[in-house]
């Protein structure tokens, strides 16, 4: 079934996400990006992979999001000496996932300036390639010394401070180069990477049952939107979708997630400026939320509920009266807490006008997600491509366009307050039936996609099976992807002391891009 | 009258300093602790922190020069000798002519070159920020604590905290409007001075936006501990100056060993409530930008100043 509104003729899969694919070739990739580009098309992920043992070479994808949907462009490379026209041109985003594309199956960006490394440290060597299907997974190489130019940056008064990947908080590790004169920020440079452990080859060795565990494992904080995306994939690529209730549920889960992950998150932006009362009040209510997800689903952070099919575990009616409760008594002391937060001095003096994306910049960079939403850029998968159960739920869009702390702020107190509302509705109208339908394992060859809108944006899952159940090549897309680079541009003419809180107010995910 | 019961008074009075001022540390985080909704850690936690310290082998950077090495050792001193000089319990003490109250700024001040440049020898980022900072925290902080003090001096008509503290103490009870204002300068610059919020968090993991913390990234074990301590005497000296020049009521004169009780009664009061007050102050504030501490020290001066354009006034 082609569709019309797409740049290229593309066929729509199955399954619940709006998705379009088409084969394109290399000589013709930017002519579609650029038809997709001038058609108001993002970038959602770029990867590689390996094609030889089906008797081809290697192959490039490239998802792109478009009004109607998401485009997925596959371009089958040479088997010697694959290469193809680099993007980031068009799409600044493509720019690291090109070189993690290189980095792992080894296909090569053409008129890309930056051709620098970026998920390979030192564990394996360059020119061995991780995810080529000739790669033994248990081999092991002698660490070799980590080189990594950063832009230097020169000039009176100008010098380097470089943080972490060890930090002195518990958080996780990742890189950032400063080029400061005093305390302003001249440039920021990150380098991420160092939680690679090579998840995308895990998955290749696993069956589609045993793949619903790890990818919930991806990051650990959005364990919900993975395992649904997952979920998605896997059933678009059977044909099948999950029963009414199963639905319901995994929609109860995204946005029990979601609350919970901005009540952490509004207590660090308000430990981040020092107001530690904000941070336990916040953390307060998290916990409460999180014991209230363990007793009606087994699990505090929700992981290994969401399973292709359905969902591994029924809501009992207590358990749903018992969330209900939970909502009735977080949220009046949430609308107490952002009464406290808005009007201090000291806190909206922190929070405004720092770490600004403006709109423009947003548009132009591919900012996604949450913070994309506080940067005037309106899009939720939840209302544009609203799947089951949010077809029927008329989501309303938080959206600010200040671009600074306090927008995303605001915009996670927004979407707090929504969720409790999808939650409330779902949970009162709960459909009844079976929870998980038997999936037949598909044959090899088929494709799924999984799109999801986790709390901090859009969870990509893009698989393509293989023989007996297995896959063949699945890659999992954190929107951290598209924001680690906005990072580097919000910190610009800031200080150094409003880092950590412009870093916090963004808090992506570095295991999700690592992987 | 015979110097061996004052000197005895210094004694006491120097030890309790040592002894107590981390206890007055605990107490201002078990008070944070309970206004945050928390279970409050023992007060006595920081002692076990100290212990333990003081059980750990240091770590010391290989490029560190030995006055990385002494640095804490004269922090300690630096502290020590200003608790020593500052009338805690009583008045009169023989080490009180070692210092008035502008040497007393200068022993604060010196103290903060040696951690400056103990923080700027190791040569890592971090410590060079951290100095800066406290530099450009300090050359603001001290002209504001001058002045403050100038405003009890000039009531009293000296500099030594003896007169100054006899004075206000032994006076029929008055308003001094000039004192009000230096007061809240006081506080001012107690809270830059010491690391606290807003202007500092002494609590903070993110090394970016360290001020004190900064500075003594690279200490550990007993380095760690005694610099860990000198903050806490600094803290404990700072107190008790502003019961010196505001709240002096209770004091005993040196010797006088029947007042002693009161003194010491009087000044676990003291502390308890103005450990309690600090433990409200930053519970309500957020830490500031780094660039509004030249504001807000100014503004410390600027009350100091009016302090004292007040008392000429009055005084006519």
């Amino acid at each position: 079934m082609p569709a019309t509104g797409l740049p290229i003729a593309a066929d729509r899969l199955p399954g619940a996400a709006p998705a379009f694919l088409a084969a394109v070739e290399p000589a013709r990739l930017r002519e579609a990006c650029e038809q997709a580009r001038a058609r108001g098309a993002r970038l959602v992920a770029l990867w590689g992979s390996d094609e030889t043992v089906r008797g081809a070479g290697f192959a490039l994808h490239v998802a792109l999001a478009s009004s109607e949907g998401l485009l997925w462009l596959a371009v089958p490379l040479a088997r010697e000496h694959p290469r193809y026209p680099g993007i980031a041109d068009l799409f600044p985003a493509a720019n690291r996932k090109q070189r993690a594309a290189y980095d792992l199956v080894g296909i090569h960006a053409d008129e890309n300036p930056d051709h620098r490394k970026w998920l390979r440290h030192g564990a394996w060597p360059g020119g061995t390639f991780p995810l080529r299907k000739d790669f033994d997974p248990a081999r092991r190489f002698p660490l070799a010394e980590d080189r990594y130019p950063f832009v230097r940056v020169e000039g009176e008064g100008v010098h380097e401070i470089p943080v972490g990947p060890v930090h002195a908080g518990t958080i996780e590790p990742g890189h950032f180069r400063f080029s400061i004169v005093g305390e302003k920020i001249l440039r920021l440079e990150e380098r991420l990477g160092y939680k690679h452990k090579g998840i995308e080859k895990r998955f290749e060795s696993m069956t589609l049952d045993e793949g619903a565990r790890l990818a919930g494992r991806v990051s650990g904080d959005s364990t919900v939107a993975f395992a649904w995306a997952y979920a998605m994939a896997v059933e678009s690529a059977c044909d099948a979708a999950p029963p009414p209730r199963a639905a319901a549920l995994r929609g109860c889960l995204l946005e029990l997630e979601r609350i919970a992950n901005h009540l952490g998150d509004l207590g660090y932006l308000g430990n981040d400026v020092a107001l530690a009362f904000g941070f336990f009040q916040f953390w307060r209510l998290k916990e409460d939320l999180l014991r209230v997800n363990a007793r009606a689903f087994g699990h505090r952070y929700l992981m290994d509920t969401v399973v292709p099919g359905g969902v591994a575990r029924d809501l009992s009616t207590g358990a749903a009266a018992e969330i209900l409760t939970a909502l009735d008594r977080i949220e009046p002391e949430v609308r107490r807490l952002r009464a406290i937060y808005d009007e201090h001095a000291g806190v909206q003096d922190r929070f405004m006008t720092t770490g600004e994306v403006t709109p423009a910049l947003a548009a132009k960079l591919g900012l996604t997600g949450l913070a994309g939403r506080a940067s005037g850029l309106r899009r939720d998968l939840r209302v544009d491509h609203p799947v089951a159960p949010y077809d029927t739920l008329g989501v309303r869009l938080a959206a600010a366009d200040a671009g600074d702390v306090a927008a995303r702020a605001a915009v996670r107190f927004e979407e707090l307050f929504e969720s409790a509302r999808l939650l409330r509705l779902l949970l009162r109208g709960l459909p009844d039936g079976p929870t998980r339908v038997p999936l037949a394992p598909p044959a090899a060859g088929r494709r799924g996609i999984g799109w999801v809108e986790g709390w901090r944006g859009e969870v990509l899952i893009a698989l393509d099976t293989a023989a007996e159940g297995r896959i063949h090549r699945l890659h999992p897309h954190d929107p951290s992807w598209q924001n680690w680079p906005l990072l580097e541009r919000a910190v610009l003419g800031n200080i150094v002391p409003d880092f950590p809180l412009i870093n916090k107010s963004f808090n992506l995910s570095y295991a999700g891009q690592d992987l | 009258m015979s110097q061996a019961p004052a000197i005895a008074f210094q004694a006491v009075q120097s030890v309790l300093v040592v002894l107590a001022a981390p206890l007055v540390l605990g107490w201002v985080n078990q008070c944070r602790a309970w206004l945050q909704n928390r279970s409050a850690p023992s007060i006595l936690l920081p002692y076990y922190t100290l212990a333990k310290l003081f059980h750990k082998d240091a770590v010391i950077a290989e490029h560190a020069s030995p006055l990385f090495r002494l640095t804490p050792y004269i922090l300690f001193g630096c502290m020590w000798l200003a608790a020593g000089v500052v009338p805690v319990l009583a008045t009169s003490l023989p080490f009180a002519p070692a210092a008035d109250i502008i040497a007393l700024v200068a022993v604060f001040a010196l103290a903060r070159v040696f951690a400056s440049l103990a923080a700027m020898d190791i040569g890592t980022s971090f410590g060079g920020l951290g100095a800066r900072r406290e530099m450009l925290i300090g050359f603001l902080a001290e002209p504001a604590m001058l002045m403050t003090l100038f405003t009890a001096a000039f009531i009293s008509g000296s500099t030594s905290f003896t007169t100054i503290v006899a004075t206000l103490a032994h006076r029929e009870l008055a308003i001094y409007p000039s004192l009000a204002f230096a007061a809240v300068a006081f506080l001012m610059v107690l809270l830059a001075e010491n690391a606290r919020i807003p202007v500092d968090n002494p609590t903070t993991h993110l090394e970016l936006t360290m001020v004190h913390e900064a500075m003594i990234l690279e200490y550990s074990a007993r380095h760690l501990a005694l610099v860990e301590w000198a903050a806490a005497i600094k803290l404990f000296a700072y107190m008790t100056i502003g019961f010196a020049l505001f709240a002096p009521w209770g004091i005993a004169e040196a010797g006088d060993w029947a007042a002693l009780p009161l003194a010491l009664a009087a000044l676990a009061v003291k502390l308890a409530l103005a450990g309690a007050g600090l433990a409200l102050i930053e519970t309500v504030s957020a830490k500031f930008r780094i660039f509004r501490a030249p504001e807000f020290l100014s503004t410390a001066f600027l009350l100091a100043v009016l302090g004292m354009l007040i008392h000429f006034l009055l005084q006519g």
